[in-house]
């Protein structure tokens, strides 16, 4: 049965005072908050078997490398990957997201194209750009509509057997909508394209199951769902990353080496160079066990009523404004005051304790859409309750009175 | 005669002191913020620009017998009052004093918080450019 106090419970930080109120965090886009079933997880790491991996014969390395390697199982078998060699960890959603666009390099010639979509954050848009510079690439958008959907017949325009790549985020940062990713990845291989989803956003409410969405390639970061910065997850088809080369040389990624050659190692070593965030990705699995004994249904069901709850609160407020209507989103609410910068009411919540996001979210391209300076973006997770969400709605006309 | 930078200063730092809580203090910023028309719309200009990545400021500077008149302007409210309060400190001086002239008054008003890098508001970046003006304008005097 769930009860959001006993949750709040094993959220140490979520007691806090913040400008002596008590802490509202409703920035769980950005980041979430850690339990300490996690935290413990951690500190059992650098009190009991802190060590390399991978090559050590002696107890603590093959301890630390156990964990590791059970912590990619986890992660393989909550994304439902075929393999658990399909799992590279990486630091997160953008180093995973330069991996792909760096070793799609030697796949793309002049005038092959790459999909993008209109709502992606800077770290998706940027990392494209770059490609196109290097290989003469051209890169296509796939618009939206005001709701802040993306518009499928304009992306079914886009298509050709010039399309080579098709990237999209499973759920936008700045506005929360989910798109219909299951539509995109079918299209795209249609014209053989691959696809890669950027589920940042999605992991933390949706479970996704990746070889039922038969997508090329996805990717999350650890501290959105509960875990710790810094590490993250690529997943790949076997197929894919065998082919692709890999993406930086040093320890960990080769198999033999001479000043002839070197032969790289196998997958999924080959992606993964250097000393890894060990315990980062030991405590990432521990956060997907979190997250797993809550149960993601009872998850996005509860997260569901909180955003409803806090729609209808906000838009009591006259002048309030929603951006991102969609039927279909997580549990994000972008908002503008009529007037007011959305700088200004960040700071005054932030005297109140609340925290939100204000500005344009690293996705400008969406804000120049609305013609907006930003929003201030309140994103709730499984921990936050309805008398947070009444706290913000009385912060909110706080910030209107004062600011107007 | 002009009141040196330091009283203008001290003035700040005595009326802030009356403040009860931050709400007063706050009010108090952005009514200095609404009240103020800060910059020229000519000189709202991109060259003018210190770009926050939140909110904008423009600075716009002219020298009017030996002395630098700043005017300025935001498009948030809260950045606009603390502008208000920085013109008022650093306007209408010898640029030598404004070059020379400690910013630490801002700590003792409680509003250091908005001029750390991390705030994004383009205030931190304000500051320097005052300067930057000051010495530019000094090295023509001279």
């Amino acid at each position: 049965m769930f009860n959001v106090e006993n949750i709040r419970k094993d959220f140490p930080i979520l007691s806090r005072t913040v400008n002596g109120k008590p802490l509202v965090y409703f920035d769980n886009a950005a980041t979430s908050q850690t339990p300490q079933q996690v935290i413990d997880v951690i500190v059992d790491y650098y009190s009991n078997y802190n060590a390399n991996i991978h090559r050590g014969v002696h107890t603590l390395s093959q301890e630390a490398t156990d964990k590791y390697e059970q912590a990619r199982k986890k992660i393989q078998t909550h994304f439902n990957a075929k393999l658990a060699h399909e799992i590279i960890f990486t630091s997160g959603t953008t180093h995973g997201i330069n991996l792909i666009a760096n070793g799609f390099s030697s796949f793309l010639k002049k005038g092959d194209e790459i999909i993008v979509s209109a709502l992606e954050h800077h770290s998706n848009i940027v990392p494209w750009q770059m490609l196109c510079e290097r290989t003469g690439a051209i890169l296509k958008v796939i618009p939206m509509n005001l709701d802040g959907e993306l518009i499928m017949t304009e992306f079914d325009k886009l298509l050709s057997d010039k399309t080579k790549l098709v990237f999209v985020n499973h759920v936008s940062n700045a506005l929360g909508t989910v798109n219909p990713i299951e539509y995109i990845i079918e299209k795209a291989h249609g014209v053989g394209a691959a696809v890669l989803v950027d589920g940042a956003q999605s992991s933390p409410h949706i479970k996704p199951d990746l070889q039922a969405l038969n997508v090329d390639f996805y990717v999350v970061s650890a501290h959105k769902m509960c875990g710790p910065t810094g590490v993250g997850m690529l997943y790949g088809k076997e197929a894919w990353l065998k082919k692709l080369p890999p993406y930086q040389g040093g320890g960990e990624m080769i198999a033999e080496v001479t000043f002839e050659k070197t032969t790289y190692a196998e997958l999924p070593h080959k992606f993964e160079a250097g000393t890894p965030n060990i315990c980062g990705g030991i405590a990432f699995g521990a956060a997907i066990d979190y997250m797993n004994a809550i149960g993601f249904d009872t998850i996005a069901k509860y997260e569901h009523e909180l955003l409803e709850y806090a729609t209808n609160k906000l838009l009591e407020i006259d002048g309030l404004k929603i951006y991102g209507t969609s039927k279909h989103k997580t549990a994000v609410i972008s908002f503008n005051l009529e007037g007011i910068h959305p700088y200004d009411v960040g700071t005054i919540l932030d005297k109140l304790g609340i925290a939100v996001r204000t500005g344009h979210h690293c996705a400008q391209p969406i804000m120049d859409f609305y013609k907006i300076p930003g929003t201030v973006r309140a994103s709730f997770s499984f921990y936050n309750t309805k008398s947070e969400i009444d706290v913000l709605v009385e912060g909110v006309k706080k910030a209107k009175t004062m600011l107007s | 005669m002009i009141v040196s930078i330091t009283d203008i200063q001290n003035e700040i730092i005595d009326e802030f002191s009356m403040f009860e809580d931050w709400e007063e203090r706050y009010q108090y910023m952005i009514d200095l913020g609404k009240d103020l028309p800060l910059i020229d719309d000519q000189y709202k200009t991109d060259s003018n620009i210190i770009k926050g990545c939140q909110s904008k400021v423009w600075v716009h500077a002219e020298m009017n017998d030996e002395k630098l008149v700043f005017t300025a302007d935001s498009d948030a409210i809260i950045t606009k009052g603390i502008i208000a309060i920085l013109i008022r400190v650093f306007s209408n001086q010898h640029p030598k004093d404004i070059i020379d002239a400690e910013t630490d008054f801002i700590d003792k008003i409680g509003l250091k918080e908005h001029l750390s890098p991390t705030r994004a508001n383009g205030l931190g970046s304000m500051i320097k450019q005052l300067k930057l003006y000051a010495i530019a304008y000094q090295t023509q005097l001279k």
